[in-house]
């Protein structure tokens, strides 16, 4: 990558004043991949969107980084019975703040996605789930939404055409747990939000048990520049293997924390040293959560030539998330930032399985025990054991979410831990 | 008793509305109680009753959501619900030092509320503000971003006299530095 980044010209968010407005947007280009879209439906029938879209390989920016078009793929050819689309703008997991700046600055360009997603899924209604606490960003997109029905972008008979679709905004009251899939699927249905068994997938019995797919705000973003560029054009941009354009959200000790755009795969170091102008105070680093609270902590000494995609965090022991990274200076108390991580997963879990909700409870009390100097030796032990209990027997990913953090500082940063241990010296029998 | 809480013909025609963007009505939970709230200032025992009876809903279930979600309120809050973020980044961005500080200068801990119901403060978690740490959220609305002392200062005597805090549009830097056509 080198120093190309410095020459990129941002897609997702480009420097456009008043580009939330739609005639700006429309005098951008903008909705014009929807127009093509309806202008040529031979060239774009929904299979073909979709097998664009897949081509592009746009890897889902919800944290699991699934292949977008794929998963739109999964949907059951169309009974004439409603079917949905929901957008997942729960935005919730600590560290992430980059859908906001969607909703805030190219809110339509977001829309447009959403409505060829439908248009290629052939959904009759789009709900878009945004976290309560987001009220002044749900009100930049109802506005937004408001001003796509009077030119027709969405509603009846779109653009002339025979193809229609309704666009919905719904707000979340707290609850990060909503994020995940399916507990954002209980609560558009006005329930508690817990999260369902899978199978059967949201593609089979989804909203009020109708086929549904969920994709993040940013994915959807994504797509119109796919129509209308290509696919092959989209993969030029960042890795093969995690293409596009990726809002790198920085936070904690850089000089100028932000949400910045730049390609996929961008080099850790060059974002923190030059992109964010260092770390503050002219502290050193010591360790980076490279993609919101739930991806393993890497030490600084780990980062040497690691990027941003999926396939080199794998290397290294982390994950891509939501590229919500935190940045960690010298004087940072790892113990102390495990054990508040933890109070998060407890306050979070919903409590429907055992392992999650009394693993993430002594998970915290242990950790609480450790950080104020009460914790033995043993008790790293005790975290690494409750820690298999939780992973990959719950009924959603939380659970997992909770334990990495806790396994992966005690391994990468153990002296940290052991010396807010007690010293015990036990009799030898 | 929900004889001290009502909605008039201009409510019932908005719950109307929102009912109306879902295919069932038990969609319109959520929104319905943001409504209730956003008119009587929480959403305690009575006002999930009139929500219940409203919606010809189980009250048992409008209970069971309210609780599910931290930003209802389960009972009558202060005027201005200070939420300051305590999570991740703001943690280590001072987070706590302006909690804190809050506690100290209104005299109240996270959880309570001031003796003449001005101001609760809340120890909450990441509000997707983490760029712009540390932070609060003003009574489910505004951020306030980048606290220091001086602005905890402003902000609680600008809201003693009625005055609350504006949107703030936290500018991406590439935006600020570079080319803005
Ligand atoms: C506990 C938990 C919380 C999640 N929170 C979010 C969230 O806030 N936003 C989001 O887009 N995806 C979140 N996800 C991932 C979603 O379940 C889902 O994979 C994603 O929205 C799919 O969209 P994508 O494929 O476009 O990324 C969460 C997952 C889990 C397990
Ligand atoms: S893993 Fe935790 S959050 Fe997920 S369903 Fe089970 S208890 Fe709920
Ligand atoms: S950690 Fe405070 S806003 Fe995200």
């Amino acid at each position: 990558m080198s120093n190309d980044w410095k020459s990129y010209q941002p897609l997702l968010i480009p420097a456009i004043r008043d580009l939330h407005e739609i005639s700006v947007y429309e005098k951008n280009d903008g909705y014009q991949a929807l127009k093509s879209i309806l202008s040529d439906r031979k060239k774009w029938s929904p299979e073909n969107v979709i097998e664009e879209v897949k081509d592009a390989n746009i890897r889902g920016r919800g944290g699991a980084g699934f292949n977008a078009g794929l998963k739109w793929s999964f949907m059951p050819e169309p009974d004439g019975k409603p079917r949905y689309l929901a957008c997942n703008g729960d935005e919730s997991e600590p560290g992430t703040f980059k859908d906001r700046k969607i909703f805030e600055y190219n809110p339509h360009l977001f829309i447009e996605g959403a409505i060829i997603a439908a248009y290629a899924m052939q959904v009759d209604a789009i709900y878009v789930y945004i976290r309560g606490e987001y009220r002044p960003w749900v009100h930049k997109l109802q506005q937004a939404i408001d001003q796509a029905y009077e030119k027709n972008y969405l509603g009846k008979n779109i653009q002339g055409s025979d193809f229609s679709v309704e666009m919905y905004t719904h707000m979340g009251a707290g609850a990060y747990i909503c994020g995940e899939e399916s507990s954002l699927m209980e609560s558009l249905e006005g329930k508690r939000g817990y999260p369902r068994v899978k199978p059967p997938f949201p593609a089979q019995r989804g909203l009020w048990g109708r086929p549904t797919t969920i994709n993040n705000i940013e994915t959807l973003a994504n797509v119109p520049m796919v129509i209308k560029n290509g696919a092959s054009w989209f993969k030029t941009i960042g890795p093969d293997t995690h293409p596009g354009p990726v809002l790198y959200g920085i936070s904690g000790h850089v000089n100028r924390p932000g949400v910045y755009e730049y390609p996929a795969g961008m080099n850790i170091m060059t974002l923190i040293n030059e992109v964010t102008g260092g770390i503050r105070n002219g502290k050193k680093l010591k360790a980076l959560i490279p993609g919101g609270s739930s991806t393993p902590p890497l030490r600084a000494d780990m980062l040497d030539g690691v990027t941003m995609d999926a396939d080199s965090l794998r290397e290294v022991g982390s994950m891509m998330g939501t590229a919500g990274m935190v940045v960690l200076d010298e004087d940072t108390d790892m113990v102390d930032l495990i054990w508040r991580i933890s109070v998060f997963y407890h306050h979070e879990s919903c409590g429907q399985c055992t392992p999650c909700r009394e693993g993430t409870g002594w998970l915290e009390k242990t950790l609480h025990k450790i950080n104020s100097g009460d914790g033995e030796i043993r008790d790293l032990d005790l975290l690494l054991a409750i820690c298999n209990r939780m992973e990959g027997r719950t009924i959603c990913a939380l659970a997992d979410a909770a334990a990495w953090p806790v396994r992966y500082s005690i391994d990468r940063f153990r002296d940290e831990f052991e010396k807010k241990c007690k010293k015990t010296v036990y009799a030898v029998a | 008793m929900s004889d001290t809480y009502t909605f008039d013909t201009k409510d019932l025609k908005e719950i109307e509305n929102i009912i109306a963007k879902y295919p069932e009505k038990q969609a319109a939970v959520l929104p319905v109680l943001w409504y209730a709230q956003d008119k009587f200032g929480h959403t305690d025992s009575s006002v999930q009753k009139l929500v219940a009876e409203t919606m010809d809903i189980p009250e048992a279930h409008i209970h069971g959501v309210v609780t599910f979600y931290t930003q209802f309120y389960e009972k009558p809050m202060g005027k201005h619900v200070l939420d300051v973020c305590t999570c991740l980044s703001c943690q280590v961005c001072g987070g706590y030092d302006m909690l804190h500080y809050m506690e100290e200068k209104l005299g109240i801990k996270a959880g309570e509320t001031t003796p003449d119901g001005q101001f609760s403060i809340q120890s909450v978690e990441c509000l997707g503000a983490c760029g712009y740490a540390p932070m609060l959220q003003v009574t489910n609305d505004k951020y306030v971003n980048h606290l220091t002392r001086e602005k905890v200062d402003k902000l609680i005597e600008d809201l003693k006299a009625g005055k609350k805090p504006e949107f703030e549009s936290m500018k991406m830097p590439q935006h600020v530095n570079g080319s803005d056509k």
